[in-house]
Formats: C-alpha cells, structure tokens, sequence
C-alpha cells in the first residue's frame, strides 16, 4: 500500500480547485491528501457541514467523483445505503467496478450528532472509511462548542469569560470509541505530513471492511490562526503531543509519531486566538499547566495502548 | 397461478416484498410494522430474496440508507410506523426532492403522547406536504397490490417519486382475511427491472446529490416536484389499468361506493370504509339514498375526481382519522378546498374518529347518515365515539 510520490503529484484530485473554503483552510487540504493515492474509482457521501455547503453551490460541484449529501447526522448510514445497493447490484451483475466509498464529516457531524450513525454503520461492516475532518467545533454555523473542542477553548457556546475560561471540558476521545468497534482499520492523524495522511487513508480505503480516520484540520477563522500556518500548527499538534499521531490495525495499536523532544503544548495553544485568555490574567499560568497535564496524562494512554515507551532528549 | 391465503395485512405486504425481491431493504423494527421487516428477515434468512437486507441502528438511519441507495441505482422497499415515521421526518423531503424511487409501508399508528400502539392517520399525515405519493389501503388484499403497483408508479421516469403504501395498525396489518396472491413471475413480470437515470453508481458520469441551493433555485427545483406529481395524477390511471389486466382488481385514485346517485356521502380513508360500505347497503335497503368515498390516493390528491364525486350532493360528512390541533383535520381541509374550487357550497361536516385505535362501529357511520338526512349540519368539528 505504499505510495511514491511521482505517481501521484500529476494525478487529478476527486475534489476541484475553485470551491469556496476559506484559505487555508484545513478540511480541502485532508480531501487532497488523503485521496491522493487512491487508485479506485470512488463514491463520496458528506455529512452537512463547511465541505458540504462550500463544495456544491448549485449549480456548481467541485467534485469530480459521485457525491451524495442528506443531513448532518446521518452520513454512516448515508454510506451504507450506497455501499448496500453497491454489494447488491455488484451480486446481480449489474456492476462489474471495484468502486471504493468515503464518507466524511466534520467533528459536529461525528462526535455528536452524527455517532449513533457512524456507530451502527461500524458495527454492520459495510465496507467504507469515514473521514472526521476535525476542526474541534461547529465552525460552519460560527464556532459553537462541540464535543471535540478542547478544554479551554474559546467557543461561541462556551465563550472565555470573566469568570468561565471558555470550555470547561475534555473533547470525547472519538478515535478509541471508533477503535472500541474492533473494525479492521482507525487511525488519527493531522495535517502534520501528507505521505502519512495519504498513507493511513489509503490503508483505510484498501482494507476490506468498516475504517475510520480521524484527521485534526485547523480552522483558520475560528482558531483564528494565520493562513498560512495551516501546516506549521499540525505539526505543532503532533510535535507537543496534542494530537497523537497513530493507528490500530485489527486491534493492534501501533504510534506512528514519536517527537525527539519534549516540546510544550503551549507552543501549539498559543499561536491560536481561540486560547488567547489562557495567556492573560493571573489564572494563566495555572490554565496553562492544567493543560500540559492533560497532554501528558492523555499521551501515557496512547503510549500504553500501543505498548511503547517515550524517552524524549532533553 | 394465483393463490389465496389466509393471512394478515403486514404479511400480505411482506410477500409482496418477496415477489419484488428489491435490492436494499435498510429497516427498523417498530410496532405494528414490525412484522414486515420480521417476516422479509425470514425470506432473506432461508434465501428466498436476493435482498442486501440492511438492519439499521433506527429509523433515521433506515431511511436514510433507502434514499442514498435509491440515489445509488437500487430498487429500495422498507416499512415503519408512528414515532419511527416521525423520526424519519427530517428526510422524507430530501427523498422527495432526490426524485429517489422507494416503496415504504407505512402501517399508521397514533404518534404518542401518551404512548399507544393502535391506529390512527397522525404519522403518515404529519408527512403529507414532503413530497411523497400517498396511498391508502382499505384492506391486505389492496395492501399487497398496492406494493407492487407502487413500484411501477414510484419508479415511472415521468414521476420518480417514493410512495407510502399506508395501512391501518393491527386492523388491517394483524387481521386476518383472505388475500389473493399472484404468482412470481406475474409479478416479476409487472414490476421490470429499475432502470436507473443519474444513479451515483454511474463512476464514469459523476453526479452531485444534494447540493446547496439558495433562493436563486430552490423554488424551482421545488417547482419540478409540483409538476411530478401532476405527472403521477395523469398516469396512474394507466398502471391501474395495467395492474388490473394482470391481477383482475381495479383500484381507481378515490373509491365510489354508490356514490353516483347518492344525496348524502361519507368520505373517509382506510379501514374504516368497510363499516361505511356495510352501513350504505343497509340504509340503501331501507330506501335512503347514501354512499361512501373512500380516498385512495391522498397524494397527490385527485382534487378534479373528489369535487365530481361530491357535485350536487346534499350533504357531505368527511371522517378523519387524525387532529390538525388548533386547525381543521387534513383530509376535510382536501375536500372542502375541492369542492369550493369547483364552486360548490355543499355542507362539509368534520367528524373525528379513531384515534389511537378507538373502535369505529358501524352504529356511527348509521348516526352520521342520519344526521346528514335530518340537516343537521355544523361547521364545528365533532369527535366520534369520544366520552364526555
């Protein structure tokens, strides 16, 4: 399943150029990436959501490949009733293709109200790979709290106030609850390196059976970030250990990413404008080690489960 | 050769399921269409289908799967009821607007609260402006039959539009009656195979399905589903026909009973109509000049057919098996707007009956013909069989 770059750096991307996702914006970035190596032919499904709106302005699609959007909470179920009728026609010899199926979706659209449908479509087994694009909040509707926001973000719901820093609240750890499905293939990853995105997707993709892939992409409006960063706060992510970059093969957890150095969450949080309070006021400095004892408390569950050990250079 | 079973009106559709033998069936089980899904769970069981049969973790996920493989090329059927039909509410308008073909068996029950399991027209009527094609059965034998024509109707390039085949919760879906089957191959025969148009299957001429359209389109893209079912008006007629040439049972858009020269009328849906059709015959026999519309077809709805039906009449009751809470129940609003379109002023009486699977004695079709004899006519609704 490897992928060399000079096979794929001339190949179309199934998505257009010319759609209407802000600059810089992380969710186009993981579609390119991540399809990039993808040598079948493929269906999209798409939860409501940034993509969704600001890929098929009617009467315009930036998509090369079919696409097929209902409603937000539904794009698992959205993917097996095309896989369903995929299976059934290919049975009646109506099809002969090997067509391939990607269902993506925002955090909204995957952590909250859209699990019990991912969820059912995981446990039936039908052969797809859900992508969560994860911009850890409900950035198409303005920036509301969602279940992937990190604590001490600043969200629209759950605003930085003079009392209450923003969200008070863990995100749900989406990736192990995939994982918990015991489907043959999840994985998370960020923007941090495209062969690894457009690794893990394509493993997804090619393993038979039910994959999910959780990628962290910035939202430049509402992390309020420069757009030019895109790629330099991914790897901030991975770099601090934020966001663990790994994958669970059968079962089998395996990280993918080890930083050399022991690098402070800090240097993720603060080029953002969403943790801009966290910087200020005297509460700052006990915000800021709550949330490196978060990190270091999330990546001993990750270094555990994969069963490895972490000795970073000083 | 065809063949007569006893059997119950949830049964009846399920066979007409196996005989269809469609691609995806994505289902839910809930009370008291449940035993569709359970008895095409044994057809897949012991091969009998070719069926992916998809069993969903709800409702919302049901329909939803039936739209996106409907989009995808599949000929699709599943079935729900009550609260599963609610929850299905926030997509039945994509289904219509995808011009996605399903054939849905809708076995009508209450939409709690308080909770109940037994008839009446509220979740299938809270569905009525989305976009689907609505028929309503008045027994198992117009259930199955309807299965199948629904295919044709649903599926028609002029139309393409998915279609409730409604039924009454446990007194047609549990009762048990005689119901004549055809053989399968009449049916396979009937039916075809779907031949898609814009299926997203189709890799090598990509489609976008559900794109983002603001004020600048949405209406006409509404406006088409307007003239789609304009187009199922004008051609059910012919796949009646067809279905009757194959079958021997005609099932026209609203049901006549001795209607033609009738000075009084009771219009009503479903099950119901039995009891009407039964209390018309005796009180014909006594001399009094009274008939019975049954509407079949409540989308889209035959506005130029009822307003004919009901011309010159003395009185109409209209019996609606569902409240519009605060306003007029759905199916006397249809005919009082037909009938004033058509410059009639007949008295239209509304009459509540049924709810949550109250018993509908013939002694109340009797007292509302009486009543419509006697004059009494009211603009007021009146409950029928309610102690108070």
């Amino acid at each position: 399943m490897s992928i060399k770059i000079k096979d794929v750096i001339h190949k179309e991307s199934p998505m257009t150029q010319g759609h209407r996702m802000c600059p810089g914006c992380g969710a186009p970035t993981a579609v390119h990436q991540g399809l990039m190596g993808i040598d079948h032919p493929l269906v999209v499904i798409n939860a409501t959501g940034c993509l969704e709106v600001s890929t098929t302005v009617y009467p315009f699609s930036a998509w090369r490949v079919p696409w097929i959007h209902t409603a937000f909470e539904n794009a698992g179920a959205g993917a097996a009733g095309v896989e369903a009728a995929y299976q059934a026609l290919k049975k009646k010899g109506k099809i002969d293709k090997e067509i391939k199926f990607v269902a993506f979706g925002g955090d909204g659209g995957t952590y909250d109200i859209g699990l019990q449908s991912l969820s059912g479509a995981l446990e039936r087994g039908h052969d797809f790979t859900y992508i969560c694009y994860n911009n850890q909040g409900y950035m198409n509707t303005g920036a509301q709290r969602s279940s992937a926001t990190p604590k001490g973000a600043n969200a629209t719901t759950s605003p930085a106030g003079s009392v209450i820093p923003g969200k008070l609240q863990k995100p749900k750890d989406l990736t192990s609850i995939a994982a918990a499905h015991h489907i043959p293939y999840v994985a998370q990853t960020t923007l941090h390196n495209y062969m690894d995105v457009a690794s893990k997707v394509k493993k997804a993709i090619e393993t038979p059976g039910p994959a999910f892939v959780n990628i962290l992409v910035p939202c430049v409006l509402f992390w309020r970030i420069d757009p030019a960063l895109q790629g330099d706060i991914c790897k901030k992510a991975a770099d601090t250990r934020f966001w663990p970059i790994y994958e669970v093969i059968d079962g089998e957890w395996k990280l993918s990413y080890k930083p050399k150095k022991r690098v402070p969450v800090e240097e993720f949080l603060k080029p953002q404008g969403r943790y801009s309070h966290l910087f200020k006021g005297e509460r700052s400095k006990a915000l800021l080690e709550q949330a490196q004892a978060d990190v270091e408390k999330d990546w001993e569950y990750i270094l555990d489960r994969c069963g490895e050990t972490w000795e970073p250079a000083e | 050769m065809p063949r007569k079973e006893i059997t119950s009106g949830n049964w009846a559709f399920a066979e007409a399921m196996r005989q269809i033998d469609p691609d995806v069936v994505a289902a839910y089980p809930i009370t008291p269409s449940t035993d569709i899904i359970m008895k095409f769970a044994e057809f897949v069981a012991d091969g009998k289908v070719e069926t992916n049969f998809v069993t969903v973790e709800s409702e919302h996920s049901a329909i939803t799967a039936c739209v996106t493989a409907s989009a995808a090329g599949a000929r699709v059927m599943t079935a729900s009821s009550a609260n599963g039909v609610a929850l299905m509410h926030e997509i039945f308008p994509i289904a219509g607007c995808f011009r996605t073909p399903i054939v849905f068996g809708l076995v009508n029950r209450s939409v709690g609260a308080p909770i109940n399991i037994h008839c009446d027209h509220s979740d299938s009527m809270a569905q009525r402006d989305y976009g689907w094609i609505h028929l309503y059965c008045e027994d198992a034998q117009e259930a199955y039959d309807s299965a199948i024509m629904a295919v044709r109707l649903s599926e028609n390039d002029d139309i393409l539009t998915p279609v409730f085949v409604c039924q009454d919760g446990f007194i047609t879906s549990h009762g048990f009656e005689p119901v004549e089957y055809m053989d399968d191959d009449t049916v396979k025969t009937f039916v075809g195979e779907r031949q898609a148009v814009n299926a997203l299957l189709d890799v090598d001429n990509p489609v976008s399905y559900g794109s983002f359209a603001m004020s600048e389109y949405y209406f006409e893209i509404k406006r088409q589903q307007i003239e789609a079912h304009k187009k199922a008006l004008e051609l059910y007629e012919g796949i009646a026909r067809e279905f009757e040439s194959i079958s021997g049972r005609y099932y026209p858009m609203i049901d006549c009973y001795r209607t033609e020269d009738a000075e009084h009328v009771i219009v009503v849906m479903s099950s119901a109509s039995g009891a009407v059709k039964d209390v018309v015959d005796e009180m014909r026999d006594k001399g009094h000049k009274v008939g019975c519309l049954r509407i079949r077809m409540f989308r889209p709805f035959p506005v130029k057919a009822v307003a004919a039906a009901l011309k010159g009449k003395k009185a109409v009751a209209v019996l609606d098996r569902c409240l519009s809470i605060g306003g007029t129940a759905p199916l006397v609003a249809e005919i009082r707007s037909a009938l004033y379109g058509a410059g009639e002023t007949i008295p239209v009486n509304s009459c509540i009956y049924g709810l949550g699977g109250r018993d509908f004695f013939p002694q109340y079709a009797e007292d509302i013909f009486m009543d419509l004899i006697n004059g009494i006519n009211t603009p007021e609704e009146r409950y029928i069989g309610l102690l108070e």
